[in-house]
């Protein structure tokens, strides 16, 4: 099946490196990392694997100022989502073997002016009441 | 040796789309690149906080004009996997036969693209020109050339009609000739070869290792190709991913090259075996909970995370387009590279960077 429910393996940020290390030597390939906002403290990171088109995912959720094990040193694919996270949700990362410092998406000028502009706290209200 | 800095891009002759590398060099060797993106990034996932579900099949469409209606397919189906809608089997085919019509348009001008990188142009005019009939087999079945708008949420919104499958069945075949005809100067040139084998080489571990993905991966001899999970109506058609073990320019070109005609053979498939059906069922409720789906785009898997709460807007859209995995294997490619090979290996991933940045 190529679409899917999401069934994720909830980790802690310690196991984020762990896993990733585990997951290279079994030989898988990082698909990306997906950021979502839980809500205006929390944010989630989703670490999507693949290995001979069979996918496992893990999540892992983190206070939106904590820093986490980046996993770049790893897998160094995932600097691009990581710096892609850090850029647009303001997600830190400790050990990133790339860091852009913020400017893989946005223009240095831009740093000052605008902050996590991905950063938004999904809506709880009903169908058809927003606009 | 003492290194300089040269910078490659974001305005360059071979790149259609604007990206940047700073290019560490020694004498004329790459030792380091380094990429600097940004520049067309449009913020388009955010779109989902302003855009209702259905809108937003429009809105992905614009992620890459190249792709647009596999983006659509993409996103159309996890979000119907979250509203549990079956399409119906004809939209099935239909959604494959413009993918496919996609894929050899896309390959056509990358081709061209390609062989215009190593200066010869009158290969890249045989390649655009070719490519034309399926620009217009996209207007005349769709009613635009590259933003197709055929897929909606629970289907598809176009048919094709008998006299279109048996015009698409005679371009084809023409098609097919051409390619033929093309074939010995593509791959066997003396010219190409130069300027190909052996530059920018990626072996399968790497190419793994890295994430590479498409023609980039199978041009190092992965068999790994997302249709191989036989979504839409490719579970009864038959396919094999399309593999060349060199690793370098000249293999993904290759990979791309048969990818063309093996398009054709789906094509013929589909259109020859094209059910009867709706196009589309009655779509009623709004999406709840998080799913994942993958499709092979012309460059490669395409993945998308979308994270339904029960409104008519999504929480979240998360777009994993092609190129974005393929620019860490280009960095891999580059050093030990001459600065002569920089724009052939470059344009031999294929770079859509409006898809990258989004």
């Amino acid at each position: 099946m190529n679409v899917h429910i999401l069934e994720a393996t909830p980790i802690t940020p310690e196991e984020i490196r762990s896993t990733a290390q585990a997951k290279l030597d079994a030989g898988f390939r990082l698909v990306t990392i997906s950021v979502r906002v839980v809500d205006e403290g929390n944010v989630e990171l989703i670490y999507h694997y693949d290995k001979k088109n069979e996918m496992s995912h893990f999540r892992t959720k983190i206070s939106k100022d904590a820093e986490i094990p980046s996993i770049s040193s790893i897998y160094f694919c995932a600097l691009l989502a990581e710096n892609e996270a850090r850029d647009l949700f303001d997600v830190r990362f400790d050990g990133l073997v790339l860091d852009f410092q913020r400017t893989l998406f946005l223009a240095e000028e831009a740093k000052s002016i605008v902050n996590a502009p991905f950063f938004h706290v999904p809506s709880t209200k009903p169908a058809g009441k927003r606009t | 040796m003492a290194t300089t800095v040269i910078p490659f891009g974001p305005q360059h002759p071979v790149l259609p789309e604007p990206i940047h590398l700073k290019l560490v060099m020694e004498d004329e060797k790459v030792v380091e690149a380094v990429p600097a993106l940004g520049y067309v990034h449009r913020g388009l996932e955010m779109l989902v906080t302003k855009r209702d579900v259905n809108q937003m099949v429009y809105v992905v469409e614009r992620v890459c004009g190249i792709c647009s209606c596999i983006h659509a397919m993409c996103y159309c189906q996890a979000i119907e996997k979250l509203m549990n809608l079956e399409v119906p089997h004809r939209a099935k085919y239909l959604r494959i036969i413009w993918s496919e019509l996609h894929r050899i348009h896309s390959h056509l001008l990358w081709l061209g693209l390609f062989a215009d990188s190593f200066g010869f142009e009158s290969l890249f005019m045989q390649f655009w020109k070719l490519r034309e009939k399926f620009m217009d087999i996209n207007e005349a079945t769709a009613g635009n050339r590259v933003i197709l708008s055929v897929n909606v949420v629970g289907g598809v919104r176009r048919d094709l009609t008998e006299d279109h499958i048996k015009w698409i069945l005679k371009e084809l075949d023409v098609f097919e000739k051409e390619m033929q005809r093309l074939t010995k100067t593509t791959l066997d040139d003396y010219t190409v070869k130069t300027r190909t084998v052996g530059k920018g080489v990626l072996t399968g571990e790497q190419a793994l290792q890295l994430g590479a993905v498409g023609p980039t991966l199978r041009g190092s001899g992965v068999a790994q190709d997302a249709r191989q999970l036989r979504y839409e109506a490719l579970g009864e058609l038959n396919f094999e991913p399309i593999t060349v073990p060199d690793g370098d320019c000249w293999a993904r070109s290759k990979v791309r090259f048969l990818e063309t005609l093996q398009a054709v053979d789906i094509l013929r498939q589909a259109l020859t075996r094209l059910p009867d059906s709706e196009l589309a069922v009655k779509v009623q409720g709004n999406p709840k909970g998080e799913a994942v789906c993958r499709v092979e785009q012309p460059r490669g898997e395409m993945f998308y995370y979308v994270c339904g709460n029960g409104t008519k807007f999504l929480d979240r859209c998360r777009i994993r387009t092609p190129t974005f995995a393929n620019v860490p294997p280009l960095l891999a490619m580059l050093p030990g590279a001459e600065l002569a090979d920089v724009p052939v290996i470059t344009l031999s991933i294929d770079p859509c960077i409006s898809c990258t940045e989004r």
